[in-house]
C-alpha cells in the first residue's frame, strides 16, 4: 500500500493495528477483571453476617432483571438509529440543496445537534416534550420517558447523520454531476440514480459508528428512571440491601454486557472501513 | 559583497594521510536468507572521492549503509579512522561524528526550517553554543546556495535545494567522511547538476567522499577510485579511466554498455 | 458584574415573566460562576490528562514488549466500546468505595474527591482514543526520517523527542481536536457522580426557582460557546502548526 509521508492514513486510525487473531484477549481482560472483582466481593460476603448470600449469589439472583432492562437498551439504540437516520438524511438533503432558504437553517441544526453534550439535549427532550400530545379529533397519543429518551438520543446522532451525508456527497468528483447533467439527467435523478447510490458505500462504516456511541448513550436514561439496564442494576443493588461490595461486581457486570455486544460491531466497521478504504 | 567566512569542512582530525580512513574486509550482509553482500572490501583513503556504481539490487546502499551503523552486517569488519564499527563496546555517536551521510529521499525535518534543520544536531546533540553554531549553518547555506533561503520551511523546497540543505546539515557535523546514497536518484533532471556542483565543490576542498551513483558522466570526471559491484560482490575496480574505457570483466562491460 | 446586569434581568423577569435568576440574584449567580468554573476545570484537566495518557499508550503500543502491547490494546477496546456514564459509575461508586478514607475531624473524606474521579475516569476514557490517534500519528513519520536523525547522532530519546512527537502531533492534530471537542462534551456527564459542573449547577437553579426553559437556554448557550471555542482555539493551532509545503 502506498502512503503518503506527514498525513494521517485514515486506514491506520481506524484499523489499528489489531490482528483479528487477538480480538478476544481485550474482552478476556474485561472477564479476567470481572471474575476477580466478583472472588473478591464474595469474600468480603463472608466476612459478613452468615444469613447474606455471596455477592455472586446476588448478581445470579437479579441478572435477568438487568437483562430484561438491557433489552430496552437494544431497542432503544434501534429506534433512535432508525430515527436518526431518517431526520439525518432529510437533514443532510437540505444541507446540500441548491436553495439558501433550505441549505441555512438545515447546517444551523446540524451544528446546533452536534456541537450539544447529549445529555443537555437530553434534558431539553424530556422537560420540554408533552407527556402525551393531543390531535383533534383523535386519540391522544402518549409520550413515556423510555421514548422521549430514544427521541432525545437519535437528535446528536441525526447531526451527525446529516454531516456524513454531506461529505459523503462533496466527495463525490464533479466529473459524475457534469457527466450526468450531460445525459439531461435532473438534479434530483442525478441525486437518485448516481451520487447517492456511490455514497451509500462510504457511508456505512461512520453510520455503525454512530450506531455504536449511540447505543452507549442509552444509559443515560436512567438519570430519568426509565427501566434500562444501569437503573434495573442500581435497584436489584438497592433491593439487596445496597452492600458497597456488589457496587464492583454490578458495574463490571453492565461494563461486559455493553462490551459483548459492542465489539463485534466495532470489529466489523473496522473491517469494512478497511476494505472500502484499500477499494477506493 | 563580504563573504562569509569558508567554513572548515577539510579541517581534519589528525588521521595520517597514508594509511585508510575507511577500510571495509570480507563484509557479509543478509537480510533474511537473502545475502546482499558477500564478501566485500575496499579501502578509502583520505581525500579520495569514491563512486560505487552497478546495477540496482547489487548491494550498494546497503554497503554504504554499513559504513556509518546504520545497517549492522554480520561478517567481516569495518573501521573508519581505525575504530571498529560493529564493535558492541564502540560508540555509536562518535562514529557518526566522523561519518556524514545524505540520502535519496533528503530527510529533512519537515518542521523546522532551513536554518534549525542545519542547527539542530550541532545544538542538541553537540551541546555547542548557539551563537557558533548558528555563524557555521548561515556559511554552510551560503556554501551550497541557498542564501535567503534560511527562513524557508523544506515543503516549500525544491527537491534540489532539499538536498543541498541536507548536504548542509550533515557538513554542519564537521564529519570527517561524506558519504552520498544515490544523491540524485529522486530529483527532477534540471536539479541534479546543482547538487552535482555542490558535491564537486567538497570534493575540491579535500573531503572524503564515498558516492553511490547512477550519474556516470560526474563519477568518471570527479573520482579517484570507481568500483563496480554486482549481486553483493565487487566485480572490479580501478581508476574512472580503467573501469570506464577499459573494463576487464564482461559483466562491467554490460552494464556499461546498457547505461551509457 | 453582577451590578452590572442584574437590572437589566430583572426588568427582563418583571415585563416578561422570563426568570434568569443566576444573572440578578446574587446567591444564584454565585452557584452559576461556581458551576461554570468546575466545568472549565473539569474539561482542562480531563483533556489534559487524555492527552497524557495518549501519549504514554503509543509509546507503549510501539515498545519492545509484548505485554505491554497487549495491554495497551486491550485498554483501548475495553474504553472505546463501552458506556462512559457506566464508567465513571464504576470509577466512583465501584472503586470508590474501597479507596482509603481519612477523617477530617468529624466527617471522613475520600482521598479522592468526585471531582478527581471525574477528571480520572474521562481522561482514561478520551485516552482511549487518543492512543489510536497518536499511534498512527506516530506510524505517519517516516522511518526514513528517523534514519536521518539517527546518522545525525540524535540518541533515541532525543529523536523520540526533537523529530517524532513534534511531528507525530502535527499530523494527528485534526483528529486529535474533534476527539478533544467530543470529549469535553461528555465532561457533562459529571453530573451523574455529582460533580458541581455547569449541567448539575443549573438542575438546582432550576428545581429551586422553577424556570426550567431559561436555564435551559444557559445551559445549552454555556455549552455551545465553550464547544466553539475550543475547536476555533483547536483549529487555529492546527492551522499555526501545519507544515508548511505539506497540504491535505
Amino acid at each position: 500500500m502506498s502512503r503518503r509521508p506527514f498525513q494521517l492514513d485514515p486506514r491506520l486510525l481506524v484499523s489499528g493495528r489489531v490482528l483479528s487473531a487477538l480480538d478476544w484477549r481485550h474482552g478476556a481482560a474485561l472477564l479476567v477483571m470481572f471474575a476477580a472483582s466478583l472472588t473478591f466481593a464474595s469474600a468480603q460476603s463472608a466476612a459478613a453476617p452468615p444469613a447474606t448470600p455471596s455477592a455472586l449469589a446476588t448478581l445470579a439472583t437479579w441478572t435477568p432483571h438487568i437483562l430484561r432492562g438491557f433489552v430496552l437498551n437494544l431497542v432503544m439504540s434501534f429506534l433512535a438509529m432508525a430515527l436518526a437516520t431518517v431526520l439525518g438524511i432529510g437533514l443532510g438533503l437540505m444541507q446540500i440543496s441548491p436553495s439558501r432558504l433550505l441549505r441555512l437553517p438545515a447546517r444551523f441544526f446540524t451544528l446546533l445537534l452536534r456541537n450539544s453534550p447529549w445529555l443537555v439535549i437530553l434534558f431539553a427532550i424530556m422537560y420540554f416534550l408533552p407527556i402525551e400530545i393531543r390531535i383533534p379529533g383523535g386519540k391522544p397519543i402518549e409520550f413515556p420517558d423510555w421514548l422521549k429518551a430514544t427521541l432525545a438520543f437519535s437528535l446528536p446522532v441525526a447531526g451527525n447523520v446529516s454531516e456524513i451525508l454531506r461529505g459523503a456527497v462533496n466527495s463525490i468528483p464533479t466529473g459524475q454531476w457534469e457527466s450526468a447533467d450531460g445525459l439531461a439527467f435532473t438534479r434530483a435523478q442525478t441525486l437518485r440514480w448516481i451520487i447517492l447510490p456511490q455514497c451509500i458505500r462510504r457511508a456505512i462504516p461512520p453510520w455503525m459508528n454512530w450506531y455504536a456511541l449511540l447505543t452507549l448513550s442509552t444509559p443515560m436514561a436512567s438519570i430519568f428512571s426509565v427501566h434500562e439496564a444501569v437503573w434495573n442494576a442500581q435497584s436489584s443493588m438497592e433491593a439487596a440491601g445496597a452492600r458497597p461490595e456488589l457496587l464492583l461486581p454490578f458495574y463490571l457486570f453492565l461494563l461486559c454486557l455493553f462490551f459483548i455486544y459492542i465489539y463485534p460491531i466495532a470489529i466489523c466497521t473496522r473491517k469494512l472501513e478497511r476494505k472500502y478504504a484499500v477499494a477506493t | 559583497m563580504l563573504l562569509p567566512p569558508e567554513p572548515s569542512v577539510t579541517e581534519h582530525r589528525s588521521w595520517p594521510d597514508e594509511s585508510p580512513i575507511v577500510s571495509l574486509k570480507d563484509v557479509h550482509k543478509s537480510f533474511g536468507s537473502f545475502e546482499v553482500l558477500r564478501g566485500v572490501s575496499m579501502d578509502v583513503r583520505k581525500g579520495e572521492i569514491v563512486c560505487i556504481i552497478g546495477p540496482s539490487g547489487s548491494g550498494k546502499s546497503t554497503l554504504i549503509r554499513c559504513i556509518n551503523g546504520l545497517t549492522p552486517i554480520h561478517q567481516g569488519s569495518i573501521t573508519v579512522e581505525g575504530q571498529e564499527v560493529n564493535d558492541a563496546k564502540l560508540d555509536k555517536l562518535s562514529l557518526r561524528r566522523k561519518v556524514g551521510i545524505v540520502f535519496q529521499q533528503y530527510n529533512l525535518f519537515p518542521h523546522k526550517t532551513v536554518l534549525e534543520n542545519v542547527m539542530m544536531a550541532p545544538l542538541k546533540v553537540l551541546r555547542e553554543p548557539k551563537a557558533e553554531v548558528e555563524a557555521r549553518a548561515r556559511a554552510l547555506i551560503a556554501k551550497v546556495r541557498l542564501t535567503g533561503k534560511e527562513d524557508a520551511y523544506p515543503g516549500q523546497l525544491s527537491g534540489g535545494q532539499q538536498q543541498r540543505v541536507a548536504i548542509a546539515r550533515s557538513l554542519a557535523m564537521r564529519p570527517d567522511v561524506m558519504l552520498f546514497d544515490e544523491v540524485t536518484a529522486a530529483l527532477d533532471p534540471e536539479t541534479v547538476k546543482e547538487v552535482l556542483v555542490t558535491i564537486k565543490e567538497l570534493a575540491t576542498e579535500g573531503m572524503t567522499c564515498i558516492l553511490v551513483t547512477h550519474e556516470m558522466g560526474f563519477a568518471r570526471e570527479v573520482a579517484d577510485h570507481v568500483y563496480f559491484t554486482d549481486r553483493g560482490v565487487i566485480v572490479e575496480h580501478g581508476s574512472p579511466a580503467q573501469i570506464f574505457g577499459a573494463a576487464q570483466d564482461p559483466r562491467t562491460r554490460q552494464f556499461l554498455s546498457q547505461i551509457l | 458584574m453582577l451590578e452590572l446586569i442584574s437590572p437589566l434581568f430583572r426588568e427582563l423577569y418583571d415585563r416578561t415573566g422570563l426568570n434568569f435568576t443566576v444573572f440578578y440574584e446574587r446567591y444564584e449567580y454565585d452557584r452559576f460562576v461556581g458551576g461554570a468554573s468546575v466545568s472549565l476545570q473539569l474539561i482542562f484537566w480531563s483533556l489534559l490528562l487524555s492527552l497524557i495518557i495518549g501519549v504514554l499508550g503509543a509509546w507503549s503500543q510501539n515498545s519492545q514488549s509484548r505485554a505491554l502491547r497487549i495491554c495497551a490494546d486491550a485498554y483501548i477496546q475495553v474504553f472505546r466500546n463501552t458506556p462512559p456514564m457506566i464508567q465513571l459509575l464504576f470509577f466512583y461508586f465501584g472503586l470508590g468505595a474501597f479507596t482509603p478514607a481519612f477523617d477530617m475531624g468529624g466527617y471522613s473524606q475520600p482521598i479522592i474527591s468526585a471531582f478527581g474521579w471525574a477528571v480520572l475516569s474521562l481522561g482514561i476514557f478520551g485516552g482511549a482514543f487518543n492512543v489510536e490517534i497518536f499511534r498512527s500519528g506516530l506510524e505517519a513519520v517516516p522511518a526514513s526520517t528517523l534514519e536521518a536523525a539517527e546518522s545525525l547522532c540524535f540518541t533515541r530519546w532525543q529523536t523520540y523527542i526533537y523529530v517524532s512527537l513534534p511531528l507525530a502531533f502535527r499530523i494527528s492534530l485534526p483528529a486529535l481536536t474533534n476527539n478533544l471537542v467530543s470529549l469535553a462534551k461528555t465532561t457533562s456527564l459529571a453530573y451523574v457522580i455529582s460533580v458541581p459542573e455547569m449541567t448539575y449547577v443549573l438542575n438546582q437553579v432550576w428545581s429551586d426557582n422553577v424556570n426550567v426553559p431559561e436555564m435551559m437556554w444557559v445551559l445549552f448557550l454555556f455549552y455551545v460557546g465553550v464547544i466553539t471555542l475550543l475547536s476555533y482555539g483547536l483549529h487555529a493551532l492546527e492551522r499555526r502548526l501545519a507544515l508548511p509545503g505539506y497540504g491535505r
